[in-house]
């Protein structure tokens, strides 16, 4: 584990998560323990199945953690409900492997779908009934992933790099200051993949956001992240920073 | 690789004792059945003059067309404001028949227990229920439709919420977004086609249902048939008869152009 200045601003925390699956007999989290400063960049390495997606998910609680304390930006997670979880869910975006857009509305209308992470309630579910002050935000959102020209499109009739993007557009809707990604790239061709994933950092650096990202590509975990974190069967087998880590070394990982 | 085949086998066998014996007791209910609800083929051959004389009065008379076809439109009036009532109802009902949606599952489990329980309980049930409460007339007819559509869209909007993709509704929760939102902003946009679908379907089926519900007195168009049949104006029935038919066809038709157009 790595040490963390006393006093410095933790963006996420992380302590002593477990969780298993079906009643304890598939352990899949064990005694997970870390701690991410604001305006970090974290990649979050890891063989299939040892427990990446479950770890993200725990700490928004989509899933239920067994055991064990969430910190986000401050305020414990574990233990909120209602009002309070949602309050906490909102200031972190999640963007997931699948773009998880709706298909029959614009896309527009999926960028608004961020901004119910602010406490608005059916103003945002349809374009058409959202205040001028929110579409505008949406539109500035969509223009930052380089997609304001689309905004009236089906999100169906997008390509996957395309939807990725306004994925990552929704997120920023929020107005988040931490953003977890499962995979974000995963399903993209190398090119787009490098796009987005650059474009990604650009905005997340500009912004000043702490970024957690799931990914199996060794180039991308090293060039992107200042930090990685490498998960096996459920425990933190490594957690180093990215300088200097040879890509060859982390291929044990998999082993 | 032949040599590993085993024998072909044969391509008729003699069937297994068990099955035999179902066999042969199930012909021996059938030939009962046929003594017990005493079908005597005899009886169509001897009634067959009279049914000819009747089908030949049947020569449709169209003299009440005017106020039939205010009866009719009366119908048509039941079966789509039973309907659009039926409809709204459904969505509430059928969020909490939804696996995935309902609170906990006691409730999903009860109210898809009720929601199967209307659809099995006969229309014309309904509608001399309705009747001793709200008394004849098309009210009670609309009430019957309502209950129907619910016994319909319930059981297939809650099938429509369960089938819709999970990933965007919970994109949005992760976000923090209330339940009503993710409902509203995912899962409805996402099961609206299939919903139509089943509410055009709904539409059809209130309207053939709404002919029949007149016979026991709950508005609408059968009435006039079951009074003309009971005078034995065969003209006027058999007129009725054509008008229902046309308008069930016509709505039908309708109801398949837009169907296929969603
Ligand atoms: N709902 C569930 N019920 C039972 N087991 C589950 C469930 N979700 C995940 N698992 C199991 O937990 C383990 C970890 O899954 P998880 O999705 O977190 O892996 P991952 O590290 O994200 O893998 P990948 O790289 O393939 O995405 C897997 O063995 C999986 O089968
Ligand atoms: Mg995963």
């Amino acid at each position: 584990m790595t040490a963390i200045a006393v006093g410095a601003d933790i963006a996420l925390a992380v302590r002593g998560l477990r969780k298993s699956f079906q009643g304890g007999r598939v352990p899949v989290l064990q005694d997970v323990t870390l701690s991410i400063r604001s305006g970090e960049r974290v990649a979050l390495l890891g063989a299939n199945g040892c427990g990446k997606s479950t770890l993200l998910r725990c700490m928004l609680r989509l899933i239920e953690p067994d055991a064990g304390t969430v910190d986000i930006g401050g305020v414990q997670v574990t233990g909120l409900r209602g009002r309070g979880l949602r309050r906490v869910r909102a200031r972190v975006g999640l963007v997931f492997q699948k773009h998880n857009l709706v298909p029959r509305l614009s896309v527009l209308t999926n960028v608004l779908h961020g901004a119910l992470a602010r406490g608005l309630s059916f103003r945002v579910w349809r374009q058409s009934w959202a205040p001028a002050a929110e579409r505008e935000r949406a539109l500035t959102c969509l223009d930052m992933v380089g997609l304001a020209h689309l905004a009236d499109r089906r999100a169906g009739q997008l390509s996957g790099g395309q939807s990725q993007r306004v994925a990552i557009a929704r997120a920023l809707m929020q107005q988040p200051t931490t953003i977890l990604a499962d995979e974000p790239v995963a399903s993209l061709d190398p090119v787009a993949a490098d796009e987005v994933m650059e474009m990604f950092c650009r905005l997340v650096g500009q912004q000043g956001l702490t970024l957690v990202f799931v990914s199996h590509n060794l180039e991308h975990a090293v060039r992107y992240a200042d930090r990685l974190i490498a998960l096996r069967a459920g425990r933190i087998e490594r957690d180093v920073p990215a300088t200097g880590v040879q890509i060859e070394e982390l291929r044990g990982l998999y082993e | 690789m032949s040599e590993s085949h085993g024998r072909l086998p044969a391509r008729w066998s003699w069937p297994r004792p068990g099955s035999l014996l179902t066999f042969v007791a199930l012909l021996a209910f059938l030939a009962w059945s046929l003594a017990m609800l005493k079908i005597r083929p005899g009886e169509l051959w001897d009634g067959f003059p009279a049914m000819l004389e009747v089908l030949g009065q049947m020569r449709p008379n169209w003299d009440r067309f005017v106020p039939i076809s205010w009866r009719m439109l009366e119908t048509l009036q039941m079966a789509l404001v039973g309907c659009a009532i039926g409809v709204v109802l459904s969505v509430p009902v059928a969020v909490l028949a939804a696996k995935n949606h309902a609170p906990n599952r006691f409730v999903h489990a009860l109210t898809r227990g009720l929601v199967t329980f209307v659809r099995t309980v006969p229309d014309l049930v309904w509608a001399l229920l309705f009747i001793v409460w709200v008394g004849l007339g098309p009210f009670a007819g609309v009430l019957t439709l309502v209950v129907e559509t619910i016994g319909f869209c319930g059981r297939f909007f809650a099938d429509a919420f369960e089938e819709t993709d999970q990933g965007p509704p919970e994109a949005l929760t992760a976000m923090g977004a209330r339940n009503v939102s993710v409902f509203a902003c995912a899962t409805l946009p996402a099961a609206l086609p299939a919903m139509t679908n089943t509410a055009l379907f709904a539409v059809e089926k209130a309207v053939r249902a709404s002919v029949v519900l007149g016979l026991v007195g709950a508005g609408g168009i059968g009435v006039e048939l079951k009074t003309a049949m009971e005078m034995f104006q065969y003209d006027r029935a058999s007129m009725i008869i054509a008008y229902v038919f046309a308008m069930v066809f016509a709505v039908e038709r309708l109801s398949g152009w837009l169907r296929s157009r969603i």
